[in-house]
């Protein structure tokens, strides 16, 4: 037997591809755990259609699954895959633009059958060179065989012995990358507990997988990334929606308020509503509502009622919960609204990634109608931003929006778990003596007003829609609106004073080109600058998380900087926004529509190009 | 509660009313304080909340707490506020407008989830606020300043939408009869689920008279049956008419006619759980039929926020997490030691 070929590796990208029904979220997701188990820093990308079942074997249906790890810091699932698990021929036709010059492809064999390679519109017998793939080490493995040959004692129908295929397939990338089977076999165990059948084949199967790696070694390479050099403490892998789903339980338990979600099932957001729908246990009150609007409206009427009132959507919803959201900035409501953004507009593509939503979160609302709006830039961030925009919505009784993205949404990554004690406090503005209260009685300070709730006697109070004066009666005194519109604005300035200083990565003496970024794409953009600043170019980044109010020192920053560069998943929104906020500035724009991130290699060539102007 | 004790003027605000004299709103609105002055609750316990309308101006005159929202979503804002806070009295000002078009989806759902709201409809037959345009309850044919040549479309009979979307409570009254009001708003407090009451409300500016052939003190007796729990469904000036079930329809009788005795009328049973009888009692039209009014349906149901606890109670028993620290630290976690600081994420 040949000694086996072992490369070892700073970081590798694989990526997991099959039909929609082939489980290939879930291979790659247990995959990613088990690796982040090991002590190697992940970074995930679930990339699937919006169809649940498009046509079998069909480009239109193939889903992937990409993660990337390493002994460093990882902040984003890699541009393109250094190893491509393909269960059929159409995962190589929807694949191939994503990898890595001399990366591995390993296919199931039994599946490239004269129909399969039809069905993904190839028209020749050799989809390697069809898709120019030719210089590939490719490894041919008969899945489906192995896998019906090692399960035909169990008596299984073929169904199901088919749907064990993707346990060969991670068995055998397990093998590959010297990841022990325990944490997906205990996986197994529990999620088939009630069927010993289910859980035995597939761990046979799983088993089989690893074995026929161990003994093909002679073609299989193995790869060895050892543990990346990461902060000491507890870790957990979490995604952006749990992370922002536990953001506003963290935010409750420490305001001591209850926690009410009013919400209505769209992609990419639902996750979040289904993690605090599990989450009965710390009383949270889920309401799924029968429309965008009465899941904001609802939240509306428990932030009357005193609770820590939260809506999730995306971009479809946000439009339809625009008028609510003038009402709660009318009413002056605690409220935070989470748009998991993705692509537009009108129903666009919901399974992908995109930042265009951030004119409409600022401005997308009849009348003059000020919010104060947030961005998470990394799936475990979310956690971080959810809290602080309760804590703003809360302390300054206004409405909130929080921006997150389908990749960060869907993304994973080892998170250090914080403690409770460590989070910043909240004290809620719940009003105290009802001598002399007046609905609209503001504090000089922050110009909230007290937020006095039905069940409080003494505090009975009228507020709505229609302007008001300072009582809460209506009023149509023309000043009156001049002067309430003016205030409602200079609010939402006025929580400035919570907005943390922009940092500059990189150079903050400034230099020669500073790239700006927010939100989800601060992986991409802070692992650009970090190589272009390891190859000794002049570049810095500075990233935002606060759009509105911006961080106080935001001009200071930029005047600092010969040219900038602001990288967005839109046409030039933040950068409009920019020009309007900080018009001293020239901005260049680069900006990506394809319903997907960034590639670094694709910021790398803008920024270059900046560069050599 | 038992020692609290209020008149009417404890639930009446500072703000002026400002809705057109002669409106029957006032009538309505008399109806309710003095309904909430005799309930024996806490007057910090009511929130009265509203969408867009004449009717909806309504919490502005309540010295309660109160909500002016938006069109048609108070159904939606008041299922959030309820369940928030099971212990107040939330009741919904509502009118066709409002609740039968744009609102029409939250007031469904919130009779379908039976949450412990009382929801007040205004029923004018017309758009007020907006100047006299055809409403979802107006009659085919209807001439009003969007519909010149008359609609082409037939009305909602609110009851029906009730009834057709589970509810559990539903009753009729007319702005008028403030005493029948007053009774069946005290029902719809008591009921324990969404109660529905629709209120059959004169706009005298741009609707004036279209309830008038129900309410014409000339003929009311004749034209209303006014449904008692457990009585029979007798009508007429002299109580001389009554309703019987023939041939799977209502039919009025005369007593002593054909040899129809009292022993023959329906007993109105509001807790009948089978809708069929409620629902024929909801459709009898003039001229034919008398209208129902007063409580027609009343029936247990599940109710949405007490469920909602109950289940949060129940779940906490058998709990895998009591606080937010036990939570982020179940599930697969790991240990990283003795990496020292380790590498920064910034990109310097």
């Amino acid at each position: 037997m040949k000694e086996t070929k072992v490369i070892e590796l700073e970081e590798v990208a694989i990526r997991f591809s099959g039909d929609s029904g082939d489980g290939m979220q879930l291979t790659g997701t247990l995959f990613s755990d088990t690796t982040a188990l090991l002590g190697n820093d992940i970074s995930t990308f679930p990339d699937y259609p919006s169809e649940i079942r498009a046509p079998q074997g069909t480009v239109g249906g193939v889903s992937g699954f990409q993660v990337q790890f390493g002994k460093k810091q990882i902040n984003t699932p890699g541009d393109n895959a250094n190893v491509l698990i393909a269960m059929n021929p159409a995962a190589i036709k929807a694949n191939a633009r994503f990898m890595e010059p001399g990366g591995t492809i390993i296919y199931d064999s039994d599946s490239f059958t004269e129909k399969n390679l039809k069905k993904a519109n190839f028209t020749t017998d050799d989809p390697f060179k069809e898709c120019n793939l030719e210089d590939f080490f490719k490894i041919p493995v008969p899945i489906t065989s192995l896998t019906k040959e090692g399960l035909k004692e169990f008596g299984l129908d073929n169904k199901s012995v088919l749907r064990s295929k993707n346990m060969f397939a991670l068995g055998l990338v397990c093998w590959m990358f010297n990841r022990p089977l325990d944490y997906v076999e205990e996986f197994i165990r529990d999620k088939f507990k009630k069927k010993p059948v289910v859980v035995d084949s597939n761990v046979k199967v799983l088993h089989d997988g690893y074995n026929y790696g161990l003994t093909m070694q002679h073609m299989t390479p193995s790869y060895l990334v050892n543990p990346a050099n990461i902060e000491n403490g507890t870790y957990r892998n979490i995604n952006g929606n749990h992370a922002t789903a536990w953001g506003f339980l963290a935010a409750a338990e420490k305001a001591g308020l209850e926690l009410f979600l009013g919400s209505y099932p769209i992609t990419p957001a639902t996750d979040i509503l289904s993690a605090l729908s599990e989450r009965k246990d710390l009383g949270v009150k889920t309401f799924q509502a029968e429309d965008e609007i009465a899941g904001i409206c609802s939240a509306i009427g428990a932030s009357f009622a005193g609770d820590l009132a939260i809506t999730t959507t995306s971009g479809p919803g946000l439009a339809l919960k625009g008028e609510a959201i003038g009402l709660a900035v009318m009413a002056e409501l605690p409220l935070v609204i989470v748009n998991v953004q993705r692509g537009g507009p009108s129903t666009g593509l919901p399974t992908k990634t995109e930042q265009s939503d951030l004119m409409q979160a600022l401005y997308g609302r009849n009348g003059e109608s000020p919010v104060v709006v947030l961005a998470a830039s990394t799936p475990s961030d979310c956690f971080y931003y959810a809290y602080l925009a309760s804590k703003i919505a809360l302390e300054r009784m206004v409405p909130v929006i929080l921006l997150t993205d389908g990749f960060l949404g869907n993304g994973s990554e080892p998170w250090k778990i914080p403690t409770m004690a460590e989070l910043p406090s909240i004290t809620p503005r719940i009003a105290k003596s009802a001598e002399g209260f007046q609905a609209y009685k503001r504090d000089e300070d922050t110009l909230a007003r007290d937020w006095a709730f039905p069940g409080m006697p003494g505090f009975e109070h009228r507020i709505g829609g229609l302007e008001k004066n300072v009582t809460g009666t209506v009023s149509h005194d023309p000043e009156n609106h001049q002067v309430n519109c003016e205030i409602r604005e200079e609010k939402v300035q006025r929580v400035v004073d919570l907005v943390p200083d922009l940092e500059i990565c990189g150079d903050e003496e400034g230099g020669d080109v500073l790239v700006v970024s927010w939100g989800g794409t601060y992986g991409h953009t802070a692992s650009t600058v970090r190589e272009m600043r390891l190859a000794g170019k002049n570049v810095s980044l500075a990233h935002f998380n606060y759009i509105k109010p911006l961080p106080k020192n935001t001009k200071e920053v930029f005047s600092k900087f010969n040219k900038i560069i602001v990288c967005e998943l839109n046409l030039g929104q933040f950068a409009a926004y920019l020009r309007d906020q900080m018009p001293d500035f020239k901005y260049h724009q680069a900006n990506k529509v394809k319903g997907l991130p960034f590639t670094v290699s694709e910021l790398k060539e803008s920024i270059t190009k900046l560069l050599e102007d | 509660m038992t020692d609290v004790k209020y008149t009417i003027k404890d639930f009446k605000s500072e703000n002026e009313v400002r809705w057109c004299a002669g409106c029957g709103d006032f009538a309505i609105m008399n109806a309710v304080q003095r309904t909430m002055a005799e309930l024996g609750i806490p007057k910090e316990k009511f929130a009265v909340i509203s969408g867009i309308g004449c009717s909806s101006r309504f919490p502005y005159y309540m010295n309660t707490f109160g909500f002016h929202t938006i069109h048609g979503r108070a159904t939606a804002i008041a299922s959030g506020v309820k369940a928030a806070n099971p212990e107040l009295s939330v009741w919904v000002m509502t009118g066709d407008g409002d609740a039968m078009a744009i609102g029409g989806n939250h007031f469904i759902h919130l009779i379908r989830r039976n949450i412990d709201i009382n929801v007040v409809l205004f029923n004018n037959r017309i758009y007020g606020l907006t100047k006299g345009q055809y409403s979802p309850t107006s009659d085919r044919g209807f001439v009003s300043k969007t519909s010149p040549f008359g609609t082409v479309e037939d009305p909602f009979v609110p009851g029906q939408l009730v009834v057709g979307a589970r509810g559990s409570f539903y009753a009729r009254s007319i702005d008028g009869n403030l005493k029948l009001s007053q009774s069946v708003f005290k029902e719809a407090e008591k009921h324990k689920g969404t109660s529905v009451v629709e209120v059959l409300q004169n706009c005298v500016i741009f609707n004036n008279g279209i309830h008038n052939a129900i309410s014409d003190p000339n003929h009311r007796a004749d034209r209303q049956l006014i449904l008692e729990q457990g009585k029979p469904m007798l009508f007429g000036a002299e109580n001389e008419k009554g309703l019987v079930f023939e041939n799977g329809k209502l039919k009025v009788v005369k007593l002593g006619e054909n040899g129809v005795t009292e022993a023959d009328i329906l007993v109105h049973d509001a807790t009948e759980v089978d809708p069929t009888l409620h629902m024929a009692l909801i459709n009898m039209q003039l001229p034919d039929m008398p209208v129902a009014m007063g409580v027609i349906r009343a029936v247990p149901a599940p109710v949405y926020d007490v469920e909602m606890e109950a289940q949060i109670k129940a779940v906490q028993q058998t709990r895998k997490a009591s606080c937010v620290d036990e939570l982020l630290n179940s599930g697969n976690t790991w240990e990283v030691t003795g990496n020292g600081n380790g590498t920064d994420k910034k990109c310097s």
